[in-house]
């Protein structure tokens, strides 16, 4: 009987103190509203008038309160029904994660075919396949970064800096010796490999925030450089210029001298030939840094990046080199920062200073921080989050940065970890085996 | 084996070893026991060269290791499972015991496994579970097993009793019985004098960053400003 009436009461009891709650929000929000809303003062000639506005006043109070009532009533809907429901979400979560667990390389398999085939869709214009080059870009970026970031756990808010590196290598290695994109890019790689471990070597002893200055302050030196070292890079002018890519020595010109690619494949010209090479190119590129990225995982420096995020003292304590491992990932890193500049710098035929601000580089970091640190699928949802939609959405332009600041701050208290943020083994073993890792099946993809 | 002569340690200003004399033989466990801050755990440290001694020699195998980087120590043959445990928690345990390969080849990696598990079957029922997600206990043997991975010939342990039940602290103690029986040198330091001290050959006693006392395990557990000390009272 007692138990039945407790149940009963305990709903009122809190409506109640709704109510008493909503009360005093009146009267908070009157005492408030009166001189803020209700009264107004006007000039009239010369002298000041009072005005009121009391209908005004009482529809926000009004507004007020139905707001403080609903949080009320929402927040005694979460609480009440203790049992059932945390069991439940709890259980829908572990279903996601496993679910995600096992069809992740599904989905991977699936994104990329579908990048793939993109630029033949029915729907595809030259306008998408210019969104997905950027998109890529960013992704291919993101990944990168996620190197240094998201899996050895270094904060790096100067990654930018060797996307300059590449983008200026090749844009001054072709204009100056007129040298091929296919001899530069990995000459870009390189450049911005040794500007990373030029980074490194003095970051070694400093963790989180001392960190992240320093690296900002590189990615600042960098840009402050390229604008005022005029004789070197042209300064605030930029590069123009800058040769276009060919299909492995055919250019995507109408007419040349040398075979042309649409005479190669006995095709009819087209300028759109080029913009799906560039499309195919940092497709290409990009799965290779996921690819790698996946492999290194598996491997005694990839796992060393991880371990010295999660632990710096249990990682020398097993015999690994804290100053090898941090300076292998800055470098690598660095270099696919590298590749994706030289990439940039052939699509746009032109480079300045002004395309490398501290904002790529917070974008850059967003997109790995929204992702999940260390998840590559979270990559490319936020890359998508944070370059597709903006651009789909061009009529709220202005709100954009509002936007991102609401989603940065809604992704730190929901999930704190990012969109994708629980670390996936790189490897599981089955449960009944002779105990060998030679049935060890690999299964990731992140 | 290991012998550590006149070692001076600094936190800054502050000396928090005073001139250790120590030494550990072939094929023995040896416990270093003291109260909290004694400095039990910076000696530890320092013979993994952090911090460094600003004074005194530390010796392996003839070999003097004063000032060798740490990475390079566990290459040597010296594994050390450090306090707190330190295990990397969002790694699964397979992975945890394969970080603790490193230092080795890889080519007996099937084999070295195995004889972890052995000592651990616990940790091969849970070899596809996260670090982080398993107890205390579970974490411990995992610390310890990680450390044997690079198949060391001393093993140094830093308080592998810490806060764990009393049950689990003597099956602990039992494999690191195990362990030195395998021929590995233990280097056990404890606040957990009594067992510690029954496991032990030998023991020392640090007080304020010096050895006050050293003896056989059986000595000093008989001993009564021991007994008054770390046996009675407090624990």
């Amino acid at each position: 009987m007692s138990e039945i009436r407790i149940k009963t009461d305990a709903p009122e009891a809190s409506f109640r103190d709704v109510a008493k709650d909503a009360l005093l929000t009146a009267v908070v929000a009157l005492v408030l509203a009166v001189p803020f809303i209700g009264l107004k003062s006007d000039s009239v000639g010369i002298a000041l008038a009072l005005q009121t506005r009391w209908a005004e006043m009482f529809a926000i109070v009004g507004a007020v309160v139905a707001g403080r009532v609903l949080i009320s009533l929402f927040r005694l809907r979460r609480v009440q029904p203790r049992t059932p429901q945390p069991q439940k979400r709890a259980g829908a979560k572990e279903l996601a994660a496993a679910w995600g667990g096992k069809h992740i390389v599904l989905i991977g398999v699936a994104g990329f075919a579908f990048a793939a085939a993109l630029p033949f869709m029915p729907f595809s214009s030259r306008y998408t396949i210019d969104i997905g080059t950027t998109f890529l870009i960013y992704v291919m970026l993101g990944w990168g970064l996620n190197i240094v970031v998201g899996l050895a756990g270094l904060l790096d808010l100067g990654y930018v800096a060797f996307y300059a590196v590449g983008a200026y290598s090749y844009a001054l290695l072709s204009t100056e010796l007129g040298w091929s994109f296919w001899v530069c890019l990995p000459l870009a790689g390189l450049f911005a490999a040794m500007f990373g471990v030029i980074l490194g070597f003095p970051v070694l002893r400093l963790r989180g925030d001392y960190l992240a200055i320093v690296t900002l302050g590189f990615g600042e030196i960098i840009r402050v450089v390229l604008t005022n070292w005029v004789e070197f890079s042209k300064g605030p002018n930029g590069i123009s210029g800058i040769p276009r890519p060919s299909f492995f020595g055919f250019s995507f010109a109408r007419e040349a001298e040398s075979t042309t690619f649409h005479e190669l494949f006995g095709i009819a010209y087209s300028s759109q030939h080029r913009i799906v090479f560039l499309y195919f190119l940092i497709l290409a590129l990009a799965g290779l840094t996921n690819w790698f990225t996946l492999r290194m995982r598996k491997l005694p420096t990839g796992r060393a990046w991880e371990a010295l995020r999660e632990d710096e003292i249990a990682c020398r304590s097993l015999g690994i080199n804290p100053t090898n491992v941090k300076l292998s990932a800055f470098a690598l890193g660095a270099m696919f920062a590298g590749f994706a500049g030289s990439f940039f710098s052939t699509r746009q035929g032109f480079v300045s200073p002004e395309s490398f601000t501290f904002m790529e580089s917070a974008i850059i970091l967003a997109i790995v921080v929204l992702g999940g640190m260390g998840s590559q699928m979270g990559v490319v949802l936020a890359a998508f989050a944070l370059v597709i939609l903006p651009e789909w959405f061009r009529d709220f332009q202005q709100y954009r940065m509002l936007l991102f600041g609401v989603a940065m701050v809604l992704i730190m208290v929901l999930k704190p970890t990012g969109v994708m943020g629980s670390r996936e083994p790189t490897i599981r073993l089955h449960k009944k085996d002779q105990g060998s890792a030679a049935e060890a099946q690999p299964e990731t993809a992140r | 084996m290991l012998k550590i002569e006149g070692v001076h340690t600094f936190y800054g200003q502050i000396e928090a070893l005073k001139g250790v004399d120590l030494h550990i033989g072939k094929g023995e466990i040896v416990t270093l026991i003291g109260a909290n801050g004694a400095g039990k755990s910076t000696l530890l440290m320092t013979v993994f060269g952090n911090p460094k001694c600003r004074k005194g020699r530390i010796v392996y195998e003839g070999q003097d290791i004063t000032g060798v980087p740490a990475h390079e120590i566990v290459r040597l043959g010296i594994a050390q499972s450090p306090e707190g445990r330190r295990i990397f928690p969002r790694m699964t345990v397979y992975e945890n015991l394969q970080m603790g390969a490193l230092p080795t080849d890889g080519s007996t990696f099937e084999a070295d496994i195995r004889e972890v598990f052995d000592l651990f079957p616990r940790l091969e029922e849970r070899r596809n579970q996260r670090g982080g997600t398993l107890s205390g206990g579970e974490q411990q043997m995992l610390a310890i097993g990680r450390a044997m991975m690079s198949k060391p010939r001393l093993l140094l342990l830093d308080e592998p009793s810490l806060g764990l039940a009393p049950l689990v602290v003597r099956q602990i103690f039992e494999i690191i019985k195990k362990i030195n029986e395998k021929g590995v040198t233990v280097f056990l330091v404890e606040q957990n004098a009594f067992h510690a001290l029954k496991l032990a050959h030998r023991g020392y006693v640090m007080v304020n960053g010096s050895i006050t006392l050293t003896g056989t395990g059986r000595e000093l557990l008989a001993n009564p400003e021991i007994r008054a000390a770390y046996l009675e009272g407090g624990h």
